[in-house]
């Protein structure tokens, strides 16, 4: 039974990967480029959100309100002054852009908020104690399961939105063909730009979760980036569905991984990531050589 | 290099110029005055200039991997973690400091080479982040072994049995000798026919591979090399500071410092890294205290100049003189006066 709980436990936390990595791979998808600073903005959102609670006595989804956009705007902005250039330079310099943007975002948040360690857990209302209890060792927490179903309203929204709307299908012809969507009328910056600030805005969201499931400081970014990442390529690189399904491995991949020994809960995820990368068929990479 | 076709017998290919010969002469000659170091300045001053080393070292193997392969590794922290902890490995099973230094260089080159096979059948953000999680991989099964300190870092007390004088003086000698060593080979390995194939794939990789670069083989080359230097760099940085943990010496800070470095250099350029380190060399003694802004300018410096320099200090300076002071490329000389650098 306490497996069968580890399980559990693993896809509630793969809600979180999932929805932490969606922005990820929405921006691997539409400009094949990997933000390296995507943690980091979900840890900036999660910094914001108690900046609001220092002045409001709110519940901590109220704070996310104002935040939202706020991050909105930022992902606008940093996709149109430095993103964009970035691309125009090759493959090396986006990540190297963005390697750079991750250092000065920590250290900014070091400098602006002190190494003291933060949660939000006391601003999220009776959420975060509240659980149902299946049997003696099983029990299925509120948090958990709010996150798992905000994660699959979100990848659901994003599949929506690319499938049935005439900006999601803009969105996916640039992702295609950048230039020949441009020569149909597409302003492939603009989508550019607009995929870029719905992944800043879902790493927020992912940053409010981090909050309340567990503690965050300046130098947390990194660490969800790699996670971000690795259920991106578990999942496969394919389908905002695939991240979902990756979320989940990686996360029943840590849990089963603590049940063994709680240190070995980050090295079983690794490890299983690596063994997809070392698959025969070079893992999911095959589908879509990376450029 | 030797085939000139005859419409343009005109054109000379040149790699020595008259500035380029005298000033790796002048290199060679004060790499070797560099060995005085320790008996003319102070212990301190000689720490600093181990320090310098240690930069000049990674940031050039960063290059090796970024400005000629393309590679940008976010996990060489791995293989400098894995020098030095493979250092005290040695030392707790009885083999001599120093020995045990290049011992465990050599090591790290030796497993890099399997991990190669791994790696390198990914580009640009997969590569760099798969190489990321290896280096947190390696982190978290040192932090599980107590012989070595386990999470909470570890000294090298062999050194002790050296008076403090001695052990700067071998400690800084060793890195000179490294730094030297690895920065020749290089020289020598992007000089060599295998060097046009690298500097092929740094300008265009599908390019050189349908006039038959073998592109794998060498990134491999570049791939270990770079581990066994980042090895070499981790187990003078023990050697330097005396005091290691995983924490820190895993750190992907090692990373930000490289590709800044190499940034501000001038990536694929072989000057470019040597005098990055030595700006940031500068920096870190004129800045280092003040911590977070000095981190944060340093992210800052590396945005800025990967979007508007990205040829680096020393690649502008390079392609609007057309002079190359280490030469690894040539020079078409004819009826125009100089081309770029190849």
């Amino acid at each position: 039974m306490t497996w069968v709980n580890a399980v559990v436990q693993g896809v509630l936390l793969g809600g979180y990967y999932a929805l932490l990595a969606c922005g990820l791979a929405l921006m691997f998808g539409v400009m094949r480029i990997i933000n390296l600073a995507h943690g980091d903005i979900a840890v900036l959102g999660a910094y914001l959100i108690t900046v609001v609670l220092d002045h409001w006595n709110v519940n901590a989804f109220i704070a996310l309100v104002p935040v939202l956009p706020v991050m909105l705007i930022a992902g606008y902005g940093l996709q149109r002054t430095m993103l964009d250039r970035a691309l125009r330079s090759g493959v090396l310099v986006p990540l190297l852009a963005t390697f750079g943007l991750s250092i000065v975002i920590q250290n900014l948040l070091l400098e602006k908020f002190s190494p003291d360690v933060r949660s939000l857990g006391g601003n999220a209302g009776g959420l975060v104690t509240a659980s149902w209890q299946i049997s003696n060792q099983l029990s299925i927490s509120a948090l958990g399961a709010l996150i798992l179903g905000v994660a699959v309203a979100i990848l659901g929204g994003l599949q929506l939105f690319l499938s049935r709307t005439q900006a999601g299908r803009r969105m996916r012809a640039t992702a295609q063909d950048p230039d020949t969507a441009e020569l149909v009328g597409i302003d492939s910056r603009g989508v550019y730009a607009r995929a870029t600030a719905i992944a800043v805005a879902t790493a927020c969201i992912a940053g409010l979760f981090l909050a309340m499931r567990s503690t965050f400081d300046p130098f947390s970014g990194p660490t969800q980036l790699i996670f971000a990442f690795e259920a991106v390529v578990i999942g496969g690189f394919g389908s905002l569905w695939g991240t979902l399904v990756g979320g989940i491995v990686l996360g029943v991949a840590q849990t089963i991984g603590a049940q063994i020994d709680p240190q070995y809960s980050v090295l079983a995820g690794h490890l299983v990531f690596l063994a997809v990368l070392a698959s025969p068929h070079g893992g999911i990479f095959r589908v879509r050589p990376a450029t | 290099m030797t085939a000139v076709p005859a419409t343009t017998a005109a054109v000379r290919v040149q790699r020595w110029t008259r500035l380029s010969a005298g000033f790796t002469s002048g290199f060679g000659l004060f790499a070797v005055a560099l060995a005085f170091v320790p008996v003319a300045l102070s212990q301190t001053a000689t720490q600093k200039l181990t320090t310098l080393l240690i930069l000049v070292l990674m940031a050039a193997m960063w290059n090796a991997l970024a400005g000629y392969g393309g590679l940008v590794s976010i996990g060489q922290q791995g293989f400098i973690g894995l020098g030095a902890y493979g250092t005290v490995w040695l030392c707790n099973h009885g083999m001599s400091p120093y020995r045990a230094m290049v011992v465990a260089t050599l090591f790290c080159g030796a497993v890099s080479l399997p991990v190669s096979y791994l790696v390198l059948r990914f580009r640009a953000a997969q590569f760099a982040i798969a190489m990321w999680v290896l280096a947190e991989v390696a982190a978290i099964l040192v932090s599980f072994d107590h012989s070595l300190g386990a999470g909470t870092g570890t000294s090298l007390i062999e050194l002790n049995y050296y008076s403090p004088d001695a052990r700067q003086s071998y400690t800084y000698w060793l890195t000179l000798g490294m730094t030297a060593f690895f920065l020749a080979v290089l020289f020598v390995l992007l000089r060599s026919r295998m060097g046009s194939s690298l500097q092929a794939i740094r300008d265009d990789e599908e390019a050189a591979a349908s006039v038959g670069v073998r592109v794998v083989l060498g990134k491999r080359i570049l791939f270990v090399l770079a581990a066994a230097g980042c090895g070499g760099a981790g187990a003078m940085t023990l050697a330097n500071t005396l005091f290691i943990e995983p924490g820190s010496i895993f750190g992907v800070n090692f990373t930000a410092y490289m590709i800044f470095m190499v940034l501000v250099g001038g990536l694929g350029t072989f000057e470019g890294p040597i005098l990055g380190a030595i700006v940031l060399f500068l920096i870190q003694n004129h800045w280092g205290s003040s911590g977070v802004w000095y981190l944060v300018g340093l992210g800052v410096g590396a945005i800025l100049f990967a979007l508007l320099l990205p040829r680096g200090l020393w690649g502008t300076l390079r392609d609007r003189y057309a002079i190359q002071l280490l030469p690894v490329g040539h020079f078409l000389r004819g009826a125009r006066a100089a081309e770029e650098p190849a």
